[in-house]
C-alpha cells in the first residue's frame, strides 16, 4: 500500500509495474486505455503501432505488448478523499477528476497534479500597525483558506500562498489604517476581521487565485510592549475609580444610619422629656391641690407650721453665721477663707493655683463689702 | 524486417522528440528561429516545429508573480518619513515585447524595472500626501492610481502590472519612539482623568452623606424641641391651672420649697440677721416684735 500513501508524487512508483494488480477494475482500466488509444491516434494521426506487426516474429511482439502494457500501467493514479486531480495533456488541461482510483496516458502524454482542496488550512499573521489616530499596535490574526478552484490555484499565481499572506497583511494595514485605535480595541474587532476577509477575497478573486477564504479572526489587539504599562494603568485606574466611589458610599452608607439614629434618639429624648414634664407637672399640682385643700381648712396654722419647718430644715442643714446688727463698730473676723477653702478641696481635689487665688479674691471681696456694710458686728458661731 | 521495425521505430522516436513541443498550462512559449522570433501566443497543448538548428522554444512563465518590495523610506507633504512596504502582482502580457525588453526573457531584468518604477511611483504619490491621508483615507487610491499608471508605462515591455498592494506605512523606528512617548501620555492622561472622576464623585458622595445627615439631625433638633416645648406647655398649663386656685399661697408654699431646695447643700454659708418672722422667740420667749 505505501503507494497509496496520499499526496504521493505524481509519477507512479516502480510498485505497480509489474505485479500488484490486485483491484477488480484492472480490466475495465485496460478497456478504457485501448479506447483512448484508439481515439488519440485515430483523432492526431501521426503514424503507430498499427504498421509493422504484420508477420514478424511473434516474440518481438510480444515483447512490444509486454511493453506497452507496462508503460500504459504506469498511468494509474490515485487521488485522496480530499484532493482534486488536474490532468494535463501535453500541457494541456483536459479533466479534473474527483477521488479515487484513476488512469490517464503513460507520461509523457499525459500528466496529472493533485491539489488538496478539502482541508482548510490556517496561518496566523502578526505585526505592529498605524491606526488612523496614528497609534501604534500589535494586531495578530488567523486565516483559514482553502483551494476552491483547483485549476485556478494550479495556473494562476506561481506563489499563491505567497500572494495570499501579502494580501493579508495589506487588507489588515489598511482596515486598521482607517480605524481608531480605540474601534480597534474595542467594538470594532469583528468589524475589522470581516472587512479584511472581504478585501482578501475580493483581491485573491482579482487574481483568479482560487483561494476561498473561510474565516479570518482578530486574535489579539494589543498595545505594543512599550506603551502597555501606560495602557495598563488607564485600566487600574477605572478600577480605582470605582473603588474611591465605593468607598465614599461605604463611607455614607456609615454615616447616614447613624444620624438617622441620633435623629430618633433625639426625638425619643424629646418625647421622654414632654411626658417627663407632665407627669412632674401632674405630680406637683396634685400635691399642692391636696395641701392646698388641707389649708383651706386651717390656713393660718398651716402657713406658720409649713414656713417653720421649711427654715428649720433649711438652716439646720446649711453653716450659719448669725449677725446681729446693732450700732457699735466692733470688728467682725469671720474665717471665711478657710471655711470656703474646706469646700474647695472637697469639690475639686487638686485645685490649681489661680482657681485658688481667684476664689480667696471673690471672698475677701466678701469680706470687705460686709465689713463696709456692717460698720458694727458680733460674732456668733 | 526486425531491423526495419527497429529503424522506422527510432526514427518514429527522434522525430516526434525534436519535432514537437508542449506548452504547459502555467507556460507561455516562444517559437524562435535563428535568434529571431517566429511565433508567438501558443495555446497549452501539443505543438509542432522544425528540428534543432532550424527553430527553437523559449519558455516563460505566463502566471502571475509577485515582487516583494524592500522597505524604503519616503518623504510625505509634510516632510515626514514613512517606511512603506510593498508587493506587485505582476505577469508577461506580451511574449515578444516581454522577450526583446528583457534581453531574451530575463527575470531579472523585468523584475528590477518595475522595481524602480514602483519605487518611484509611491515616493510621488507620499510626496503629495500628508501622513494622515496615506495611512488613512488615500491608501486604496495610491494603490489603484500607481497599478495603472505603471502598467501603462510597462506596456511596451510586455508587462501587465495585475496590481500594486501597499502592505506596511510605518514610522521609522526614531518617530515611533515619539509615538509611544504621546501615546504613554494620553493614556496618562485618561488614566488621571479616571482617578480624579473618581475623587469628585466620592467628595459629592461624602458631601451629599454629610450633608443628609446634618439636616436629618437638624430635624431630629427641631422636632424634638417642639416637643419639649409641648411638655414645657402642658406642664405649664397643669401648673397654672393648680396654682391660680390661690396665687398667694402658691407662692408662699413654692418660696418655702426653693429655700429648702436652695440651701440644700452642706456647704452653703448663711449670715443671718436674727430679725425674721422665725428668730421671732430666739432672743424674747414673748415674741413681741422689738
Amino acid at each position: 500500500m505505501a503507494w497509496n500513501e496520499p499526496g504521493g508524487n505524481n509519477k507512479d512508483p516502480w510498485g505497480n509495474r509489474g505485479n500488484n494488480q490486485g483491484p477488480p477494475d484492472l480490466d475495465e482500466v485496460f478497456n478504457k486505455f485501448m479506447k483512448k488509444l484508439n481515439g488519440l491516434f485515430g483523432g492526431s494521426g501521426s503514424g503507430g503501432g498499427r504498421n509493422g506487426p504484420s508477420m514478424g516474429s511473434s516474440g518481438i511482439i510480444a515483447l512490444l505488448v509486454i511493453g506497452l502494457v507496462i508503460w500504459a500501467l504506469t498511468g494509474v493514479y490515485k487521488v485522496g478523499e480530499a484532493e482534486r486531480g488536474v490532468v494535463l495533456r501535453f500541457g494541456e488541461h483536459v479533466n479534473t477528476v474527483d477521488a479515487g482510483l484513476h488512469w490517464h496516458l503513460p507520461p509523457p502524454i499525459e500528466k496529472v497534479l493533485k491539489v488538496d482542496v478539502s482541508n482548510i488550512q490556517e496561518y496566523a499573521h502578526k505585526s505592529t500597525m498605524l491606526t488612523q489616530d496614528q497609534n501604534i499596535i500589535d494586531i495578530e490574526i488567523t486565516v483559514q483558506y482553502q483551494i476552491a478552484e483547483a485549476e485556478k490555484f494550479l495556473f494562476n499565481l506561481r506563489s499563491p500562498v505567497t500572494s495570499l499572506t501579502n494580501t493579508t497583511e495589506s487588507g489588515l494595514r489598511q482596515h486598521v489604517g482607517q480605524s481608531t485605535m480605540d474601534y480597534v480595541f474595542g467594538d470594532g474587532r469583528e468589524d475589522i476581521a470581516l472587512n479584511t476577509k472581504d478585501t482578501l477575497q475580493q483581491v485573491l478573486d482579482g487574481y483568479d487565485s482560487g483561494i476561498r477564504i473561510v474565516r479570518v479572526n482578530m486574535q489579539e489587539a494589543k498595545p505594543p510592549e512599550p506603551v502597555k504599562a501606560a495602557f495598563d494603568d488607564v485600566t487600574q485606574s477605572k478600577e480605582d475609580e470605582v473603588k474611591l466611589k465605593n468607598q465614599a458610599e461605604a463611607y455614607r452608607n456609615e454615616i447616614l444610619p447613624r444620624a438617622r439614629g441620633r435623629a430618633a434618639e433625639m426625638l425619643e429624648e424629646a418625647n421622654a422629656y414632654k411626658q417627663e414634664m407632665v407627669a412632674r407637672a401632674e405630680g406637683d399640682a396634685q400635691r399642692f391641690n391636696k395641701l392646698y385643700a388641707e389649708f383651706r381648712k386651717a390656713p393660718g396654722v398651716t402657713r406658720d407650721r409649713i414656713y417653720l419647718e421649711s427654715i428649720e430644715s433649711v438652716l439646720s442643714q446649711a453653716n450659719k453665721v448669725m449677725v446681729d446688727v446693732e450700732g457699735g463698730n466692733n470688728m467682725m473676723y469671720l474665717p471665711l477663707d478657710k471655711i470656703l477653702e474646706n469646700r474647695t478641696v472637697t469639690r475639686d481635689g487638686t485645685a490649681s493655683t489661680g482657681r485658688t487665688t481667684d476664689q480667696s479674691r471673690n471672698v475677701d471681696f466678701n469680706v470687705d463689702d460686709l465689713r463696709t456694710r456692717d460698720s458694727r458686728s458680733r460674732e456668733t458661731r | 524486417m526486425n531491423k526495419l521495425i527497429g529503424i522506422i521505430a527510432v526514427v518514429i522516436a527522434v522525430v516526434a522528440y525534436t519535432c514537437t513541443f508542449f506548452v504547459d498550462e502555467r507556460e507561455k512559449a516562444i517559437l524562435m528561429a535563428f535568434g529571431k522570433i517566429e511565433k508567438t501566443g501558443f495555446e497549452p497543448g501539443l505543438h509542432f516545429k522544425l528540428p534543432f538548428p532550424f527553430n527553437e522554444v523559449k519558455k516563460l512563465d505566463g502566471r502571475t508573480m509577485t515582487i516583494d518590495q524592500r522597505p524604503v523610506q519616503f518623504l510625505t507633504k509634510e516632510q515626514k518619513y514613512m517606511v512603506v512596504d510593498s508587493f506587485v502582482q505582476w505577469r508577461i502580457s506580451d511574449e515578444e515585447k516581454y522577450f526583446t525588453s528583457t534581453s531574451g526573457g530575463r527575470e531579472q531584468n523585468a523584475v528590477s524595472l518595475i522595481y524602480r518604477m514602483v519605487d518611484d511611483g509611491l515616493r510621488n504619490e507620499f510626496a503629495k500626501r500628508t501622513v494622515q491621508e496615506v495611512i488613512a483615507q488615500d491608501r486604496s487610491q495610491i494603490m489603484r492610481v500607481l497599478a495603472s499608471n505603471i502598467d501603462e508605462k510597462t506596456d511596451e515591455f510586455g508587462i501587465e502590472i495585475v496590481d500594486v498592494r501597499i502592505k506596511r506605512v510605518d514610522f521609522p523606528d526614531k518617530i515611533s519612539q515619539n509615538v509611544f512617548a504621546r501615546m504613554r501620555t494620553e493614556r496618562e492622561r485618561e488614566a488621571r482623568e479616571n482617578r480624579s472622576k473618581g475623587e469628585e464623585m466620592a467628595t459629592r458622595i461624602r458631601a451629599d452623606a454629610d450633608a443628609q445627615s446634618r439636616v436629618l439631625v437638624a430635624e431630629a433638633y427641631r422636632d424634638a424641641q417642639s416637643i419639649r416645648g409641648e411638655g414645657d406647655a402642658l406642664a405649664a398649663e397643669v401648673y397654672a391651672k393648680a396654682y391660680n386656685r390661690d396665687r398667694d399661697f402658691y407662692r408662699f408654699y413654692r418660696s418655702m420649697e426653693a429655700y429648702k431646695n436652695t440651701f440644700s447643700s452642706k456647704g452653703d454659708l448663711m449670715l443671718i440677721e436674727p430679725d425674721s418672722e422665725f428668730f421671732r422667740y430666739l432672743k424674747n420667749p414673748a415674741g413681741t416684735k422689738q
